[in-house]
C-alpha cells in the first residue's frame, strides 16, 4: 500500500527506512488515519519525519503524490471505476438541486452510511453515490456543496495543510552536519585522573584489595574521576571571503561549543589573518578586541589550536607590515610573523580550510595558502578533513 | 483505549492531540520538540492528568547516564552492612530502580516523561534503544529481568540542543510544537487566568507578538514568559493603553540585556543609526 509514496519520499531526499514504513502500515491497520486524508497526513508525518527541518520537504512530496490521486483512497476500486466514467448529462428538477441545508459533517455522515449500503453502480438519481446525479455525493454531480467522490476530487483539508507549506522556514538544504562534526570532536580526548578536583569516584578494585589487607574491615578507596584534559583554542576567520561558508562554520562552531567535555575552550575571531588583535565576536569590532600578545601569554602551550579560515588573501596582507585590511589598525609585524608566533608557542596547531582542494593550488589566494600550508598542517573543512586533522592534533609525537 | 483530548489546564492543537493518540496506539515513544516555553513538559502532565495515569518524571542532566534510569547497585551500602554482620545475601535489597525501572514496575499504565533528553551525552539515546523498544532490561547482579507489565506511555522532550541519533529517531513518533498563533495563544492564556480583562489581554497579545517580531532578538519571549507578563500586568494594574506605548515590565518578557536594548531602540523610531 502506498509503496510509491515510500519511494517518492526517499527519492526526494527524506531518509525514510523500512522500520518507519512498517510502523506507518501498522498505524493504518489500527485505523489511526481515521479514514481521512488529513488523518493519514498527520499519521504519516508523525511517524516518518523526525525533524521540523524536514516538514517542508514532506509537505511537498505529499502534495506531489496526492494531488493527482483520487481522494477517498479507502473506496473500493470498482466504485472508483464507475465514478471515473461519468454518464452523459441528465436534466434534473431544479428544486432537487438546491442545497438542502446539510452541513458538511452531515453529508459526510450520510456518505459513510450510503457507502455501507451501496453495492452496485448508480448513475443519476438523488440518493446513491454515483455519477451525474443529484445526491450530495459522487462525481460530476449536480448537488451544490456536496462531496465529490472520486474523479478529480481531492480531500482539500490535508492537501491544503500540506499546500500551505507552513514549515518552509525550517527547511535546511544543507546536510545537517553538526552531529557528525560533534562525533568527530570526540576524538579530541585525553583522559587523565591527575587533574585537581575532589576524589569522589569509588575505586572498586582498590577498595577490595585494601579491605582484604585490612583484615576484612571495609576500607573505601576513592579517586578523582577521569576527565578530558584537552584545552582547545579556536580561531575563526570571519572575513568577507568566508561568507559563503557561514553555514559550514556555524555547524562546526555549534559542534565545538556543544561538546562540553573540553577542559577549556577559547574561541576568537580574526579578519583574513591574525595581527596585533583578535576579536571575541565574529563582527570583529574594535570594542571586542583583545591583544593577540595577551592571548599568547594567557593560554599556555598545552592548548591545541584549530584555525578555521580560507587562508586566501592578497600576498601583501600576509607578508608586509601594515597589511591588515582594516585601515585603522596598522600592524608593525606582518601577518606571517604572527602565525609564526603561534607555531612557536603551540606545537599542536592545525588549519581547517573550507575551500575545495582545487582552489589550493591555483587561482586567487593560492599563493598565501601555499605559504601558510607550508607552516601549519592544513586540512579541508569536511567531515573527513576534520577527522584527519583532529587525529593529527591528538596523535603522540 | 482512552483517547487524549486535552485537559482543563492545557490547550493542545488538534495535531498535537492526534500525535499523542498515534503514539499511544502504536506504543512508541512520543518525541516532542519545540521552542522553549511552548509547553513540552506540561504536555506530559496534562496527558497523565487527563487519562488518570501516574506521571513519572526522569529529568535528564548533562551527567545523566542511561544506566541511572534503569537501576543502581549500591555496593557501598552492601559492603557497609556486611561490616556489621547484617545479612547481605539478598542483593535485590541493594538494587535501586531508576525512573525507567520504576515505570516498568507499575501495574497500571503510567506516563513516563524523559525530560530534555538532549541535555545528556550524545550517546545517551542510543543506550536506551533496547529498553524503550522491548520495555525490559536485565539486572545481571540478581539475574532478574525487569519487564513492563503494561507499556508506559513514554513522552520525550528535546530542546534541540544536540541532534539525536537516527536509530533513536526512527523509533519515535515525532511532534513539533509550533509556536501558537494569536487565537490559540488567547485560549492558552485564558486557561491560566480566571478573570482577565479582555482589553488587557488583547493589547498584551498584540504587543507580545510585536516584540517577538522585533529583528535581532537573541531570545524571543515564549508562552511561559507571556503568562508571567500578563500576570505582572494584571497585578500592577496597568491600563491597556499603556501597554503598547511603553511595554511595562519588559524584563519579564526579555531576559537578555541586548534584547532589552533592542526593544528600547525600537521604541525610538527617530533615532538615526550611522
Amino acid at each position: 500500500m502506498f509503496t510509491d509514496l515510500f519511494y517518492l519520499l526517499r527519492l526526494r531526499g527524506l531518509r525514510v527506512s523500512l522500520q518507519e514504513w512498517q510502523t506507518l502500515l501498522r498505524g493504518l491497520e489500527l485505523g489511526l488515519h481515521r479514514s481521512s486524508l488529513t488523518g493519514f497526513y498527520q499519521l504519516a508525518r508523525a511517524v516518518l519525519v523526525h525533524t521540523e527541518a524536514d516538514f517542508d520537504r514532506f509537505d511537498r512530496v505529499f502534495l506531489e503524490y496526492f494531488q493527482n490521486v483520487q481522494s477517498f483512497d479507502e473506496l473500493p476500486p470498482e466504485l472508483e471505476d464507475w465514478l471515473n466514467t461519468p454518464i452523459d448529462p441528465v436534466e434534473y428538477d431544479p428544486a432537487l438541486l438546491t442545497n438542502q441545508g446539510l452541513d458538511i459533517d452531515e453529508i459526510r455522515r450520510m456518505l459513510e452510511e450510503r457507502l455501507r449500503e451501496q453495492h452496485e453502480r448508480h448513475d443519476g438519481g438523488t440518493h446513491w453515490v454515483g455519477t451525474g446525479g443529484a445526491s450530495p455525493f459522487g462525481n460530476n454531480g449536480y448537488y451544490p456543496g456536496g462531496i465529490r467522490v472520486g474523479g478529480q476530487g481531492r480531500n482539500r483539508s490535508a492537501l491544503q495543510v500540506a499546500g500551505e507549506r507552513h514549515f518552509r522556514d525550517f527547511r535546511e538544504d544543507t546536510v545537517l552536519e553538526t552531529r557528525q562534526f560533534q562525533m568527530a570532536f570526540r576524538r579530541l580526548r585525553q583522559f587523565s585522573a591527575l587533574e585537581d578536583g575532589p576524589k569522589d569516584e569509588l575505586q572498586l578494585d582498590d577498595t577490595i584489595r585494601e579491605t582484604g589487607n585490612n583484615a576484612g574491615r571495609l576500607k573505601l578507596v576513592f579517586d578523582r574521576p577521569r576527565r578530558n584534559t584537552v584545552k582547545l583554542l579556536m580561531l575563526f576567520d570571519s572575513g568577507g571571503s568566508m561568507w559563503e561558508f557561514t553555514n559550514l562554520c556555524a555547524s562546526l562552531f555549534q559542534a565545538v561549543s556543544r561538546e562540553s567535555k573540553f577542559k577549556d575552550l577559547q574561541i576568537f575571531y580574526f579578519h583574513n589573518c591574525f595581527y596585533d588583535d583578535l576579536y571575541t565576536k565574529p563582527s570583529c569590532l574594535h570594542a571586542d578586541s583583545v591583544s593577540t600578545e595577551w592571548v599568547l601569554s594567557q593560554l599556555g602551550q598545552d592548548y591545541k589550536v584549530i584555525v578555521v579560515g580560507d587562508a586566501s588573501m592578497a600576498p601583501y596582507e600576509l607578508l608586509r607590515p601594515g597589511g591588515c585590511s582594516d585601515y585603522y589598525t596598522y600592524n608593525k609585524e606582518p601577518g606571517i610573523d604572527w602565525i609564526e608566533k603561534f607555531i612557536h608557542r603551540y606545537d599542536r596547531m592545525i588549519w581547517l580550510n573550507p575551500l575545495p582542494k582545487a582552489n589550493w593550488d591555483a587561482g586567487y589566494g593560492s599563493e598565501t595558502i601555499r605559504i601558510i600550508k607550508a607552516k601549519v598542517p592544513m586540512y579541508r573543512l569536511t567531515l573527513e578533513g576534520l577527522q584527519e586533522g583532529l587525529r593529527a592534533l591528538i596523535a603522540a609525537r | 483505549m482512552a483517547d487524549f483530548s486535552g485537559s482543563a489546564g492545557y490547550v493542545a492543537s488538534p495535531e498535537l492531540l492526534s500525535s499523542v493518540n498515534i503514539a499511544m496506539a502504536l506504543e512508541k515513544p512520543l518525541l516532542v520538540k519545540g521552542e522553549p516555553g511552548t509547553g513540552k513538559t506540561m504536555l506530559a502532565q496534562a496527558v497523565a492528568e487527563a487519562l488518570g495515569m501516574e506521571l513519572i518524571i526522569w529529568s535528564i542532566k548533562s551527567t545523566t547516564k542511561a544506566q541511572d534510569g534503569l537501576y543502581v547497585y549500591d555496593t557501598v551500602q552492601r559492603l557497609y552492612d556486611s561490616q556489621f554482620g547484617a545479612d547481605v545475601s539478598d542483593i535485590g535489597k541493594y538494587i535501586k530502580l531508576g525512573k525507567l525501572g520504576e515505570a516498568f514496575r507499575k501495574e497500571r499504565q503510567c506516563v513516563l516523561l524523559i525530560d530534555e533528553i538532549d541535555k545528556a551525552d550524545i550517546e545517551f539515546p542510543n543506550d536506551l534503544l533496547w529498553e524503550l523498544d522491548r520495555m525490559e532490561f536485565y539486572i545481571p547482579e540478581t539475574k532478574q529481568t525487569v519487564k513492563a507489565a503494561v507499556r508506559p506511555l513514554v513522552i520525550i522532550t528535546s530542546n534541540a540542543e544536540k541532534e539525536l541519533p537516527d536509530a533513536f529517531l526512527r523509533r519515535c513518533i515525532f511532534h513539533y510544537i509550533d509556536f501558537p498563533d494569536a487565537e490559540m495563544m488567547e485560549k492558552i492564556v485564558r486557561v491560566h487566568f480566571d478573570n482577565l480583562d479582555d482589553k488587557l489581554l488583547k493589547q498584551a497579545l498584540e504587543s507580545f507578538y510585536a516584540v517577538r517580531a522585533l529583528r535581532g532578538l537573541q531570545k524571543k519571549p515564549s508562552t511561559s514568559e507571556l503568562i508571567d507578563w500578563v500576570q505582572a500586568l494584571q497585578i500592577g494594574g496597568i491600563s491597556p493603553a499603556r501597554i503598547e506605548k511603553e511595554i511595562p515590565f519588559a524584563g519579564v518578557l526579555l531576559k537578555k540585556n541586548e534584547d532589552l536594548d533592542t526593544l528600547t531602540r525600537s521604541k525610538q523610531p527617530n533615532t538615526r543609526h550611522w
